[in-house]
């Protein structure tokens, strides 16, 4: 019993109804906000399974019987690239994520520098490369209507074809454009297609499964058999070339990543990165499923149906030849799945950049610089994704009519395929290649289309097709260089890896040195560093600075393009995080660079920079931009220092304080040790004089005896006397209450008056003075000073120990200012009395020999700190030394 | 201070996935080659079309285990994205 062909088309038409019903419901299920498995990674990855396309579904097997093994690199390819997801998709992602990109032309567009010219460069090349594609699909789909037919007894005109062409093709534009364009941020999902395509996927999976079952167990009679079918087959024959497995492995998985269409389920329609990693594995199982069966169909294929019969074909006329036709509409519905799924995104993505990246800035730019827009742009747009939708669709039906429907389909595959990775170079240099420019991007994409197209596109229309023959044989203008299947005189490669070669080479070479010849703009720059650096900061390029817009503008836009509910939540959102009330925010630049963003997310990053443009001062970013950019970090910078000078001022402050507590405790120490020294020091000559005194009173002792004590209680009574003298002169000192009497004198006076001072002590010591230099004028208290000089001529003559003892006076000039330096030749004083010889009762050895209380040098530093001059101890001279300042010679009431 | 033994096998569970991103970075480049080690056989030798089948799908499944072995080390993995 043969299927009808009315039957087909009743099976058909339910299968659509089907696919709009789970569409239905899946949008309905999101809008009751039950997204969580529409959001799982299972159907991430089986949204991925658009790749398998009716060219694999039908061709690959028409690719084994031709062509061997080799149709096993197709899936080859996008398998290697999904293992190493780590490298590259998972950069996409989060590019694709935190720039809310749209389309591959959009992200390109994006990363240099939100160029127009880029995006619809891209967009223009991805369109001419997508459409024999598309027409690929119509095609299958058509061909196996007509197998049916055929089987039905009734055989196809041409006619036939087109019409049923033109009726699919409606059919997809119809349903693409209910479910493709309901809302207008691209990176919000389309619930219903998603959940379409993976029933689809599912369907075409378990159809290809099937007739793969069927033949090795049905037909060849198990998994033994089938091997050795295999081994004896015209396949076995095959002699695989190397250069084209490593190229078109290469091919299909630059294609994976640049495809629009596969661009839009990997990176657009990603709700969670996570679904990436299972999609890492899960997508190859399915690849290695969907490929497992094709060799065993192309083999028994072959041999069981006529010499002559399309293998492209096997996977319909086998089941049909042995008389399944339940299996065979099976294996129809999933011809049909892969060819409708893939059409759907397709057109979906090529739709999304022609309106964001050809319509929507024509229209911009017709409106004229500085114009503000008026009307609706969610109308527009969503009008014009519409249009495009069914634009592209018309493309593919023309494309298909004028190609006349070639028999082999991998061969267009192919060509589609080496087009669209001519945008690879600019992508994977963009995202890790900061130096990379838009110079450098157009020269690259352009070289690489014009060499595709020489020799690759172009010679496919055949023969006489759109280039003559004697252009193939012998080059333009006899140029022999220029021979588009043998360009700069390499003959006898296959053209597709000619073509490929060349195009991706100089491509690469173009992009590489325009980029490294040119000088980036600096929104450029803002954006390479955010693309190649994504990991590091997912936070958005600071575009705008400056901004006279006013708030309720920049609404009254967002409403248009986002519509007005979205837009006063954002609005009002923002109000509130400014701590605002109402819906007018502050327009700061995270502001306006958050709603560029979301508008980017609606018409692409170029278009949402043009708008937000239109209502800010300065269009794009200028060098003030830049300089302001830099100024902010110069803040910031600033800032920081100021905190960091606080900081090390509070620590200063901290140590000052910590030093003064210091002081206080010690103080607080010499205190408590000043008062039970001098206790002691007036106790013991009080005690003499007590007990001298107790001892005449007695009476009874001789002269001798009554002048020796009552001399003894004299001396200790002046040692009171002095020590007194001494403690009142020190208090007075300290507490700043002594009176100087200024006056003008010279330095040698002073020594010779503090010498002559001392010359008659016991203790006196050999001064050796350099008259020349002493004759230095003075404005001080020359009696004070005098007083000073006595104190450390006497304390010399005491404590020197050497056995001639002499004491060197030198006054010398050090640092602009006069010093005095008194010298000895004794032992010096040890490091550690260095310390404190200038505190009070700080005597180093018997106050007995010295003969004093210990307060001379204290006296000496309270009357040269008064004086204005310092005295301290000059270590390293050979013997004891002290350093005296003298203060300013100057007479300060003089100079005024 | 001692670590608590807790930390150590924080530790080792931190190496752990960093040593499963480099295979998540090398086993790419290893399939890459795998799959071209057909092409070096001996066409009139005793290896056949279907041996070659055979093969390259068992690579195939190899690598997709190992991406799916791996997967879960990455799926929990927010130390640090580099």
């Amino acid at each position: 019993m043969m299927v009808s062909f009315n039957l087909l088309l009743v099976v058909a038409l339910v299968y659509v109804a089907f696919l709009f019903l789970i569409a239905f419901a899946a949008e309905r299920s999101a809008e009751k906000g039950s997204v969580a498995w529409l959001r799982s990674p299972w159907i991430y990855t089986l949204s991925l399974s658009i790749y398998c396309t009716a060219w694999t579904f039908y061709g690959a097997v028409g690719y084994a019987a031709r062509s061997g093994l080799e149709y096993l690199t197709i899936y080859l390819g996008p398998t290697v690239v999904m293992i190493g997801w780590w490298w590259v998709l998972r950069k996409l992602v989060r590019i694709g994520r935190s720039q809310r990109i749209t389309s591959i032309a959009d992200l390109v567009s994006s990363r240099f520098g939100k160029s127009t010219a880029l995006g619809v460069m891209v967009t223009l090349l991805m369109v001419v490369a997508a459409t024999p594609y598309l027409a690929l699909q119509l095609q299958s789909v058509t061909l196996s209507f007509a197998v049916f037919a055929d089987a039905a007894g009734d055989s196809w005109m041409s006619e036939d074809l087109t019409r049923s062409a033109l009726w699919v093709a409606l059919g997809l534009a119809v349903f693409t454009i209910i479910f493709g364009t309901r809302n207008l941020d691209a990176n919000e999902r389309h619930h219903g297609i998603v959940m379409a395509i993976a029933v689809e996927a599912v369907v075409k999976l378990c159809a290809l499964v099937a007739v793969g079952v069927f033949v090795v167990w049905g037909v060849a009679g198990g998994f033994g058999p089938m091997i050795d079918l295999i081994d004896t087959s015209d396949i076995a024959q095959w002699e695989q070339s190397s250069g084209r497995w490593v190229g078109l492995t290469f091919l299909s998985g630059a294609a994976f990543l640049t495809l629009p269409r596969m661009f839009q389920v990997l990176v657009v329609e990603n709700a969670d990165e996570k679904n990436l990693i299972t999609a890492s594995w899960a997508f190859p199982l399915y690849l290695l499923t969907m490929s497992l069966f094709v060799v065993p169909i192309a083999v028994v294929g072959l041999k069981i149906l006529p010499e002559g019969s399309n293998p492209d074909l096997f996977v319909l006329t086998i089941p049909l030849s042995q008389g399944l036709d339940g299996l065979a509409i099976f294996s129809f519905l999933g011809g049909f799945s892969s060819a409708t799924s893939m059409v759907i995104v397709a057109t979906i993505a090529l739709a999304t950049m022609i309106s964001n990246h050809i319509v929507t800035p024509l229209w911009l730019s017709s409106k004229g610089p500085g114009a503000v827009v008026s009307g609706d742009i969610r109308q527009l747009v969503i009008g014009a994704r519409r249009l495009s939708i069914a634009g592209v669709l018309l493309l593919g039906y023309i494309y298909f009519r004028l190609s006349g429907g070639g028999e082999a389909l991998a061969a267009i595959g192919l060509i589609s395929f080496a087009g669209v990775v001519q945008v690879l170079p600019a992508m994977i240099g963009g995202i890790f290649w900061r130096g990379a420019t838009r110079w450098g991007a157009v020269a690259g994409i352009t070289v690489g289309f014009v060499i595709w197209a020489w020799s690759l596109f172009l010679p496919s229309f055949g023969p006489d097709g759109i280039l003559p023959q004697s252009v193939i044989d012998n080059g333009p203008l006899g140029i022999a260089a220029l021979r588009p299947q043998a360009l700069f005189g390499i003959t006898d490669i296959d053209p597709l890896i000619h073509a490929l070669m060349w195009s991706m080479l100089l491509n690469s070479v173009a992009f590489f040195f325009g980029s490294v010849l040119t000088f980036p703009h600096p929104l450029e720059r803002l954006q390479g560093a955010q693309f190649v650096n994504i990991f590091e900061h997912s936070e958005g390029a600071r575009a705008w600075t400056t901004s006279t817009a006013e708030a309720e503008d920049l609404l009254i836009m967002a409403q248009r393009i986002l519509g007005s509910n979205e837009a006063q939540v954002l609005f009002q959102q923002e109000a509130q995080r400014q701590g605002k009330a109402g819906y007018l925010p502050e327009v700061t630049p995270e502001f306006v660079q958050n709603l560029e963003r979301e508008l980017a997310g609606s018409v692409g990053a170029a278009t949402a920079h043009a708008m937000v443009g239109q209502f800010i001062q300065g269009a794009s970013v200028s060098v003030e931009d830049l300089i302001a950019v830099a100024d902010e970090a110069a803040q910031i910078m600033e800032y920081s220092n100021r905190l960091e000078q606080k900081s090390a001022e509070q620590e200063r402050t901290a140590r000052q304080l910590r030093d003064a507590n210091e002081k206080l405790t010690q103080l607080s120490i010499q205190k408590d040790a000043f008062l039970s020294q001098i206790s002691h020091e007036l106790r013991t000559p009080m005690t003499s004089i007590r007990s001298f005194s107790e001892i005449l009173r007695e009476g009874g002792m001789s002269d001798d005896e009554l002048s020796k004590y009552s001399g003894i209680i004299h001396d200790e009574a002046m040692r009171l006397t002095r020590l007194l003298d001494d403690l009142l002169d020190l208090s007075v000192l300290e507490n700043g209450q002594v009176t100087l009497n200024m006056a003008q004198g010279n330095l040698k006076t002073v020594i010779d008056r503090a010498v002559s001072a001392t010359a008659h002590s016991p203790t006196a010591i050999t001064v050796k003075r350099r008259d020349g230099e002493e004759t230095i004028p003075l404005f001080t208290d020359m009696d004070r000073l005098t007083q000073v000089f006595i104190n450390l001529i006497a304390n010399a003559g005491k404590y020197c120990d050497a056995k001639r003892p002499v004491l060197r006076i030198e006054p010398r000039k050090v640092a602009g200012e006069w010093v005095v330096d008194f010298i000895d030749n004794g032992a010096g004083i040890t490091k550690e009395n260095q310390q404190v010889i200038f505190e009070k009762f700080s005597r180093l050895s018997d106050h007995r020999k010295a003969g004093g209380a210990g307060l001379g040098l204290a006296i000496c530093r309270e009357i040269m700190t008064r004086l204005g001059g310092t005295i301290t101890y000059l270590p390293g001279q050979g013997g004891a030394a002290f350093r005296v300042v003298l203060p300013a010679a100057v007479n300060p009431a003089l100079t005024r | 201070m001692a670590r608590s033994t807790k930390n150590t096998f924080l530790e080792r569970a931190g190496y752990r996935r960093r040593r499963m991103r480099d295979v998540a970075r090398v086993l790419p480049v290893l399939i890459g080659i795998l799959f071209c080690i057909p092409l070096l056989w001996d066409r009139n030798g005793e290896l056949g079309t279907s041996d070659a089948l055979i093969y390259l799908f068992i690579v195939w499944l190899c690598a997709l285990g190992i991406s799916a072995g791996i997967a879960r080390f990455l799926a929990t993995d927010r130390s640090d994205d580099r």
